[in-house]
């Protein structure tokens, strides 16, 4: 098949970017999306061009590391999947496909469809641990931890950081990635003990770093590639009152 | 000829060993842990565990990975689980008999101490990342679930849904960020290590490429610890990341480091099978599908009915026939064969006939089709994500690929290489797994060589090194190595050749796939080498780089480490190549049973092989194996 990419090029932080496209042909259905991009760059590399410049590692929805927006939508036009694992086949032959980073203030860009998602680690940094050093856990099985809560802690710990969820997000809010690594430590008994200076600070961070507000349109959660659910804001932000008005 | 290695094993019966170290190992007081410097490379389980828990103890700690977060390393796809001597099935477990599987699934070619160790530490492992928050699988009651993985017949994996690389990875990058916000660790992210400082022959600093800018900075320290995990992308296409590369571990080899072992590499048996040529990955599935997936081909040659339309009497369960004892779970290594051996000989199906089905037709009649979800829903996810086949309905397409590779650089008891300072963890080491290694024991390694190893045994080195002065990056030597690299690059980036990167990898993987993965020979390996060197020279003569060195540059990344992936291939080949003897991965055609089964030659290959770099020629030394507490026998699972 064949497929006219439209791509955004940006050589720094700071020059002017702008789409460019560019044919590509001999494309089969059994291509990944990125294996596309990457005949794109052996063809760019043989015409004596500089490569487009894109994010992946793992290669297989799990590392976070991928992620463009693709014709209006972050990771392509299917629900929950990430970049790496769109397929050529979810396109048609003649198709132009658009190509952009991530769009937000807190990710700025640094070169073509790389941006710098340092932002998220940084909320991390704010407290998304429980402190307790090497070598002084108590035996696993002496607190057990209900199915039902341990299953919970899972759903919200799934999060793979790509960022997908502000990019969505008319008000590039991260407040489903800060939601989910809360609620994932502050259910489990270990994380008790700080659930509330975890909750303030990394709430805090998050704001410090110029995310916007959550006004619930739940795009994030359609986007996210592990279907990570709203219900962790709504959960957050009522954890965040409880915390304001009670203590 | 007396080998010059020292093991540094302690002395005491197996049980008391580490104990033992731990009493002579000497001890640095608080105040003057802050006054040292650990480099750490590498942020993935090993890496991350052993930068906080270092900090953790008051060393001055600097991390570095090249992705673009510590969160990205690649123990994040890890699936299955990590195994543990907890016997919390009541199932007849114990620390001895996980000891035992481990050595017996390494074929009897690691160190038993070693081996030991990693199983003794399993336990409080288990306790530490519950404590960290990680939420494993529960029963109703609360308590921990266990599962079964290849080569054992107890249940000893701990898991988180299939994502269980993915929840100890976030717990130690947690941690990781509980010391930099600490102020004990500084990370560097987007940083790759160009090369390897010794001065006065310890390891004393690295030089390391910012990958956004392209600027090359040095940096000093006390003691180095190499946290870079495995190379299996010298084939190309394999389970791993895109970017793992084998570059630090080689700079160091070239720098003196003995590289232990290469040619140990696993084949993982349950893959995605390729399907194109331009395919730049092979997705793994992991292994915990085989506690209830049937492993199968059709009993006739070339069939190409669908699989649902071939009865029960037409299939041939091929792991079920062989290996009646462990059937499916079989360990990686003889799966993988069996496998090739049916692919080979006619009976593979899917497009290119180059897989074999794993059906859970059966575990879904028996246990109903939500249990199977539950147990398994994120990977049918993954599959259907990949292939857009259901197979809850129709059964996996599954096939070998390129995955762990047991071989690494050499290392003592303590983790340290053969130049002192420089120290080895995790999957870019050659210590515990021999010459296969069993599921689910890889994170397991991984996290007990950063968190518990470690920092207990790189105090032996630095309370020496508390005397001594510290350099800085002002020293000539850093000036060199500095100098070495940026000719290094120049020199990659003036060839304005004809050929990309990824043509050049492509051949080397063909090469190493064709002759140097699941089946090997004299004549292949050899000729293997002398087209490894055609593609080496090559390289050198018509590599293409557009854009420049000093800014990010990705088609420069991918072929500096290319660069190095193909001299290792060509010590991955000759190691395979004096190894006479077939064991574990390492399958030399000339070298089997009469059904096919590894031969093991223990008269003369109860040996690592340690490679001594020697200026484009390599050096074999020996460290011999001596099995004091368990008699190696042959390794059957019949």
């Amino acid at each position: 098949m064949k497929v006219t990419f439209k791509i955004w090029r940006q050589d720094h932080p700071n020059t002017k970017g702008g789409f460019k496209l560019y044919e590509v042909d001999h494309l089969t259905e059994d291509m990944s999306f990125l294996e596309a991009l990457d005949q794109l760059n052996e063809e760019l590399v043989l015409k004596n061009e500089k490569v487009i410049a894109y994010e992946y590692d793992c290669r297989e929805g799990i590392c976070g590391q991928c992620g463009v927006f693709i014709d209006g939508r972050a990771h392509g036009p299917h629900d929950h999947i990430t970049t790496c694992q769109l397929h050529m086949r979810s396109f048609k032959d003649g198709d132009t496909i658009t190509v952009e980073p991530w769009r937000s203030s807190s990710f700025p860009i640094i070169k073509d469809l790389i941006v710098d998602r340092s932002a998220f680690d940084r909320i991390i940094e704010a407290g998304a641990f429980i402190s307790s050093k090497t070598g002084t856990a108590p035996e696993a099985n002496a607190l057990p931890i209900p199915k039902a809560v341990a299953d919970k802690a899972m759903d919200a710990a799934a999060c793979i950081g790509c960022g997908a969820c502000v990019a969505s997000c008319k008000n590039s809010s991260a407040a489903l990635f800060t939601s989910a690594k809360i609620n994932h430590l502050n259910s489990l008994p270990q994380g008790k003990a700080e659930a509330h200076q975890r909750l303030e600070q990394m709430t805090h961070q998050m704001d410090m770093e110029g995310f916007g507000n959550c006004s619930n349109t739940g795009a994030c959660e359609i986007e996210c590639p592990e279907g990570i659910s709203i219900k962790n804001i709504a959960e957050m932000n009522s954890a965040w009152m409880k915390q304001k008005l009670f203590g | 000829m007396k080998s010059i290695l020292n093991s540094k094993v302690p002395e005491g019966p197996l049980e008391k060993k580490w104990q033992n170290y731990q009493l002579k190992s000497r001890l640095i007081n608080p105040a003057n842990k802050k006054k040292l410097n650990i480099i750490v490379v590498g942020s993935g389980l090993s890496g991350a565990g052993a930068a906080s828990t270092l900090a953790e103890l008051g060393y001055d700690v600097q991390c570095f990975c090249y992705q673009d977060s510590a969160r990205r390393a690649h123990s994040v796809a890890a699936q299955g689980g990590i195994n543990a001597a907890k016997n919390y099935q009541h199932d007849g477990d114990s620390v001895y008999r996980m000891f035992y599987d481990t050595l017996k699934g390494g074929d009897f070619r690691s160190r038993e101490a070693n081996t030991y160790r990693l199983a003794e530490l399993s336990a409080p492992l288990i306790d530490h990342f519950v404590q960290q928050g990680v939420p494993f699988a529960r029963e109703y009651g609360g308590t921990l679930v266990n599962r079964s993985f290849g080569g054992v017949q107890v249940q000893r994996t701990f898991y988180a849904r299939g994502q269980t690389g993915q929840q100890l990875l976030l717990a130690a990058y947690s941690q990781l960020y509980k010391m930099i916000r600490a102020k004990k660790v500084t990370m560097y992210p987007r940083s790759e290590m160009m090369d390897l400082v010794v001065i006065n022959g310890k390891a004393k600093g690295i030089i390391v490429r910012d990958l956004v800018t392209g600027a090359l900075k040095r940096y000093a320290a006390d003691a180095v610890v190499l946290a870079t995990g495995g190379y299996s992308r010298v084939f190309r296409l394999s389970t791993l990341a895109i970017g793992c590369n084998g570059s630090a571990i080689w700079k160091a080899h070239k720098k003196g480091a003995y590289f232990a072992a290469p040619s140990f590499t696993q084949i993982h048996p349950t893959a995605l099978p390729q399907s194109s040529e331009a395919q730049s990955k092979l997705t793994l599935m992991s292994e915990s599908l085989r506690n209830d997936g049937r492993i199968w081909v059709p009993k006739q040659k070339g069939d190409d009915r669908q699989p649902q339309d071939i009865p029960e009497e037409e299939r041939d369960y091929y792991l079920e026939r062989r290996y009646p004892s462990f059937g499916n779970l079989a360990p990686r290594d003889i799966a993988s064969r069996a496998a090739k051996e049916r692919i080979d000989a006619g009976y593979g199906v899917g497009r290119l006939k180059n897989a074999v089905y794993l059906d859970f037709k059966h575990a879904i009649k028996k246990f109903g089709l939500e249990t199977i979800k539950d147990r398994y829903g994120n990977l049918f996810n993954m599959y259907k994500k990949i292939t857009g086949i259901d197979a809850y309905t129709t059964p996996m397409l599954i096939s070998p690929a390129a995955h762990f590779s047991m071989g690494g650089l050499w290392v003592d008891y303590e983790l340290m290489t053969t130049i002192p300072g420089l120290y080895a963890v995790g999957e870019c080491n050659f210590s515990d797994h021999g010459a296969n290694r069993l599921g689910a024991n890889s994170l397991l390694q991984a996290s007990v060589d950063g968190y518990f190893i470690l920092p207990n045994t790189i105090n032996n080195y630095l309370a020496d090194e508390i005397k001594v002065e510290q350099v800085t990056t002002e020293h000539p030597e850093f000036e060199k190595a500095e100098q070495n690299v940026r000719s290094f690059i120049n020199q990659i980036m003036s060839i304005d050749g004809q050929q990309t990167v990824d043509h050049y990898h492509r051949e080397l993987g063909k090469i190493m796939w064709q002759e140097c993965a699941m089946s090997r020979t004299k004549k292949g390996l050899e000729k293997a080498i002398s087209q490894i060197k055609a593609i080496k020279e090559e390289f050198w003569k018509n590599v293409r780089i557009t854009g420049d060195s000093n800014e990010m540059n990705t088609e420069l990344e991918k072929a500096y480490r290319l660069a190095d992936f193909i001299e290792l291939g060509i010590l991955m080949c000759t190691d395979a190549l004096q190894r006479d003897e077939s064991c574990g991965a390492h399958f030399r055609e000339e070298y089997q049973t009469d059904e096919g089964e590894a031969l093991r030659v223990d008269e003369a290959y109860a040996y690592v092989s340690a490679w001594e770099y020697d200026q484009g020629n390599f050096n074999l030394h020996k460290e011999p194996l001596e099995f004091k507490f368990v008699e190696p026998t042959v390794r059957s699972y019949k």
